[in-house]
């Protein structure tokens, strides 16, 4: 086998090729899409019997709020959830990636995915993407070993924590915990510490809004509590409601019916050559 | 040696909705009490209304701080015209003071956004919108802050005011009751605060009319 002549980019990895013509096209003035980001409060903690993550439902565009009930509860393995906080699309493909090669590799093992698996599979994904994928999750499952709940920041870097918060509501969830976090707790003291740091998230961050969703996870079985609490009810209704004052115009009532399809047969012999 | 502040900012947003309706014999203004920066909420019960006279209510949003100097400034010039006039000032008087302030710090603004409601010499409602550097203009109604381009195109849709180019000219107050009124700013506060991060705690709901000034308030999302 012959060397090369030209040098050949390795294989795997990020091109980052584009980024100076970017770069570039920015400085020109060229303005880049916006994203749906989730300005988001999302949770975890481990008690008794394993653990809880928690998540609000409000997905922002700017201030705007482009979605009051999202899902950021990420299914990864049936005894494995993510929540997701940073750029919609990010925090959704790479969760589902994932999810896919763990399924993967439970065919071809036969054996229940664990934790760490999910972990390594997604900050090896995050770093080779040096942090363009905005991805910040809170990891939690139980497996053989145990229950387990990592943080996994968009660069790539991990913790393992007893107790862990990560969006715009971080420190409003996290304040919370650092009051009230005990090893120990029981489901129900775990649920209701969940659901007040995600309260806290929804009420003082201005990012963070809507419903709580709750997902606990013990050894064998997991609860998804979808929208456990609605804390924020539209608050006033009109009682006779609002409509379109005019009817729409109306601008032509004649049909015009289109031509009658026409079947052509060939009669006579074809020409000769 | 690098320069340390180049993006310091003197302005801030502190976000709200402001909303004022005019009517035949009443005006409403009304506006949120949420004053916020960033992700952060400062207060949920900050009033942006500002009764300036008898017959003149101003609502502000943008940057509190210099709402609080803009309401000093037209406070004190309010004091001096009672002085030298000894009555109150009406509200387009008080349409064209609040005009030449803005547009007095015409290259410093003041980040406001102003509606100001009232009722004119002939006791008809009135509603003056404004742009940050004066200019202004008498509306049936108008919205003003972080939620007016959601309510702005219901209110539209609703209460289709006349073009101000029609000749004659049209009176372009709503034909709404009082209490239809009061009920269409509650709805389109409920309405914005559901969409807007912005708006939202409490929604404070001034009617002035001949004989005085109500104020009512209602409770709004708090997330």
């Amino acid at each position: 086998m012959s060397q090369s002549a030209v040098d050949v980019p390795p294989k795997g990895g990020f091109s980052f090729d584009l980024c100076k013509r970017n770069d570039m096209l920015t400085q020109k003035g060229l303005k880049a899409p916006s994203f749906l980001k989730t300005g988001t409060t999302i949770v975890g903690l481990i008690f008794k019997d394993g653990v809880i993550l928690g998540a609000d439902t409000r997905a922002t565009e700017g201030p705007i709020v482009a979605d009051k009930n999202c899902e950021k509860i990420h299914y990864m393995a049936p005894n494995i959830y993510c929540c997701g906080a940073g750029t919609a699309a990010d925090t959704e493909a790479v969760t589902d990636m994932v999810s896919s090669q763990l399924r993967l590799h439970r065919y071809q093992t036969g054996r229940d995915s664990r934790v760490i698996t999910a972990l390594t599979l997604l900050k090896k994904h995050l770093f080779s993407y040096q942090g363009h994928v905005s991805a910040a999750l809170v990891l939690g499952g139980v497996d053989i070993t145990g229950p387990h709940l990592h943080t996994i920041y968009p660069h790539g870097s991990t913790d393992t924590l007893p107790f862990a918060t990560m969006g715009s509501g971080s420190l409003a969830a996290m304040s919370v915990f650092e009051a009230k976090y005990k090893e120990g707790l029981t489901r129900d003291e775990g649920i209701k510490l969940v659901a007040e740091a995600i309260c806290s998230g929804i009420f003082n961050d201005l990012g963070s809004g809507s419903n709580v969703d709750i997902c606990v996870i013990t050894k064998g079985n997991k609860e998804y509590l979808r929208n456990y609490m609605e804390p924020n009810p539209r608050t006033y209704v009109s009682s006779k409601g609002y409509s379109f004052t005019k009817k729409t115009e109306v601008l032509l009532t004649k049909i015009t019916p289109l031509l009658e399809r026409v079947e052509i047969t060939e009669v006579g012999e074809a020409m000769e050559e | 040696m690098t320069k340390q502040h180049a993006n310091w900012s003197p302005y801030d947003n502190n976000g709200g909705t402001c909303v004022a309706i005019a009517g035949s014999d009443y005006c409403v203004i009304a506006a949120d009490t949420r004053m916020s920066t960033g992700y952060s909420i400062l207060s949920r019960d900050y009033s942006k209304i500002h009764k300036l006279a008898d017959r003149a209510v101003l609502s502000s949003s943008g940057f509190q701080a210099d709402v609080k100097a803009l309401q000093k400034v037209l406070k004190s010039r309010h004091l001096i015209y009672q002085h030298q006039h000894n009555k109150q000032m009406s509200c387009p008087a008080m349409a064209q003071l609040l005009s030449n302030t803005l547009y007095f710090k015409r290259f410093f603004p003041y980040y406001a956004f102003n509606v100001l409601g009232g009722l004119d010499e002939e006791g008809k409602g009135c509603v003056f919108t404004y742009d940050a550097v004066g200019s202004y203009e008498r509306v049936g109604y108008g919205a003003q802050g972080s939620g007016s381009t959601l309510i702005m195109p219901f209110l539209d849709n609703q209460l289709k005011s006349p073009s101000p180019l029609l000749l004659p000219k049209q009176d372009s107050n709503t034909p709404l009751s009082e209490a239809e009124a009061v009920d269409l700013v509650k709805t389109v506060f409920a309405s914005a605060t559901e969409r807007d991060i912005y708006t939202g705690d409490r929604l404070e709901i001034m009617i002035l009319k001949a004989d005085g000034i109500k104020t009512e308030l209602m409770d709004l999302r708090k997330d």
